[in-house]
């Protein structure tokens, strides 16, 4: 079991559960409850960001596309987002599909939780500034382009959901090597892992920090692994991050 | 009505403008301007900013005018208030100010029709979205590298109430660098105005309460140096001040 917090919809307060991450079940209060048992809110607060183009398969498969216009070169600093508050949501939560569209863009990653202001953060103290991990799912409108901001295409309501727990830090021996999982209606559709990434999980908030500032509460989706699958409306979608967890949601029509 | 948060007297407290000019707490006591620490005037969640919504800054830049609004969002870190200094990494050759309309939200708001959307406007303030053209690469361009540093948004001083200004888009903006004019324009050259964006985000996602839409720059944006002093203003928004620091000087003050 896995030292971890949780944060229950009927408190505002986050409490402190054990999880067997593998199996989806956790013990709070020294009850074991199954995770589709429990209604959660999501464990994260602050300003999300994403580091884009962060899977080595991504950089290889768009080699020749990244040396011709718009792009000219392949990318040198970290090609980073922001999710906004609109986008976050929980556990279980229905995600709308837009009119007019007949897909969602899955986006599997592990979310790292900021624990203290991180600014000009070493390779090597990287990990202090971690309070735990959670899953994501960056959904997206499938978009070819990644010349330009693509704030409608990721930014809706509710295409951030994340969860269902927050894992303690501390007990993830090494998140640069986590087996990364989905699927679609139980269905496995893609299997891979966060030892694929261009930047490790340090070297990411090392070159990152060097810029901007991460507070206690902020989340950074290391990496979305090129060719993640698509889902339609009635969909139940599954994102599992081994030790993490598994977050499900079901995408549902706008209308 | 105009409204501040400023830092005085050891706390932080929102504060409005007295008719001459001084700064005056809810407990009724007055400072000067240069009395109070000035914090952005509004705690957003969301901040959208424009790229390219001017068609003089369009071609400036040597692009066409888009077709459609284009957005980036920023993080709460790059948001300073009136009075702060801004660093200038020591590498760069051309970072340069972006004199700014911000538009704040008043609540919640979604698939809001144009000829509303002033109803979902709380206020309007000043920015200046600093860019650094050195980090400039074509993915999600302008990306976050460019335009989400610590610092490199001052906003304020004051959030000034919608129904005080009459005609948004159609106010003069100018930004003086050491006392001279280096930018000058005005929000009725924008391609996109205040309502087509508030419909537009608003089409796709809800916008919240105390968000923030900077809408975009004209044309004169022109590169600024340590030491030097930055004012950008809008007609009947207010005057905002900033401060060029190197590394060092960053540093140190």
């Amino acid at each position: 079991m896995m030292k971890s917090k949780a944060y229950f919809s009927d408190s505002k307060i986050p409490v402190q559960v054990n999880v067997d991450p593998d199996q989806n079940e956790l013990i709070y209060q020294n009850d074991r409850y199954k995770k589709h048992d429990v209604t959660f809110n999501a464990p994260i607060s602050g300003t999300v960001y994403g580091a884009a183009l962060n899977f080595k398969d991504t950089l290889e498969n768009y080699k020749h596309a990244f040396e011709q216009e718009p792009y000219k070169a392949p990318p040198e600093a970290p090609v980073m987002y922001i999710k906004p508050i609109n986008t976050i949501t929980a556990e279980k939560a229905s995600i709308p599909l837009p009119n007019h569209e007949s897909y969602l863009q899955t986006g599997p990653s592990l979310g790292v939780v900021f624990n203290e202001t991180a600014t000009q953060v070493t390779k090597e103290e990287a990990f202090n500034y971690i309070k735990g991990y959670t899953v994501i799912n960056d959904l997206s409108i499938p978009h070819e382009s990644v010349h330009r901001p693509a704030i409608k295409e990721k930014a809706r309501d509710k295409f951030c959901p994340a969860g269902p727990w927050l894992i303690q830090a501390d007990q993830i021996n090494n998140p640069d090597d986590l087996d990364i999982y989905v699927y679609i209606n139980g269905e496995l559709k893609m299997s891979h892992s966060t030892s694929n990434l261009v930047r490790s999980i340090p070297q990411l908030i090392a070159d990152i920090t060097a810029f901007m500032t991460f507070y206690a509460g902020d989340t950074l989706i290391v990496g979305v692994p090129d060719n993640a699958p698509t889902a339609q409306a009635g969909d139940e979608v599954t994102v599992h991050v081994q030790e993490v967890g598994s977050l499900t949601n079901t995408i549902t029509s706008e209308s | 009505m105009k409204h501040a948060i400023v830092a005085a007297g050891g706390a932080v407290h929102q504060a409005s403008a007295t008719d001459d000019g001084r700064v005056q707490l809810p407990d009724g006591r007055t400072f000067t301007e240069t009395e109070v620490t000035w914090l952005s005037p509004v705690e957003p969640r969301t901040i959208f900013a424009l790229g390219l919504n001017y068609a003089d800054h369009a071609s400036e830049l040597s692009f066409q005018a888009p077709k459609e609004p284009l957005a980036f969002l920023k993080g709460p870190n790059t948001l300073i208030g009136h009075n702060a200094s801004t660093k200038r990494p020591e590498e760069v050759e051309l970072m340069h100010y972006e004199c700014e309309l911000g538009v704040v939200i008043g609540k919640e708001a979604k698939d809001v029709a144009k000829e509303n959307a002033y109803e979902y406007v709380k206020g309007y303030t000043v920015a200046n979205d600093y860019a650094i053209r050195d980090y400039l690469e074509n993915y999600y361009r302008p990306n976050l590298r460019v335009k989400n540093r610590d610092t490199c948004t001052p906003i304020g001083p004051w959030l000034v109430d919608r129904d005080d200004i009459k005609d948004p888009m159609n106010l003069s903006i100018r930004t003086q660098i050491n006392g001279k004019t280096v930018q000058e324009g005005s929000t009725k050259d924008m391609i996109f105005d205040v309502s087509d964006l508030i419909a537009y985000f608003s089409s796709f996602m809800t916008l919240n309460e105390n968000d923030i839409i900077l809408t975009g720059t004209p044309k004169g944006t022109t590169g600024v140096h340590p030491g030097d002093e930055v004012i950008t203003e809008i007609e009947s928004i207010g005057s905002l001040r900033n401060y060029i620091a190197s590394d060092q000087t960053f540093q140190k003050a």
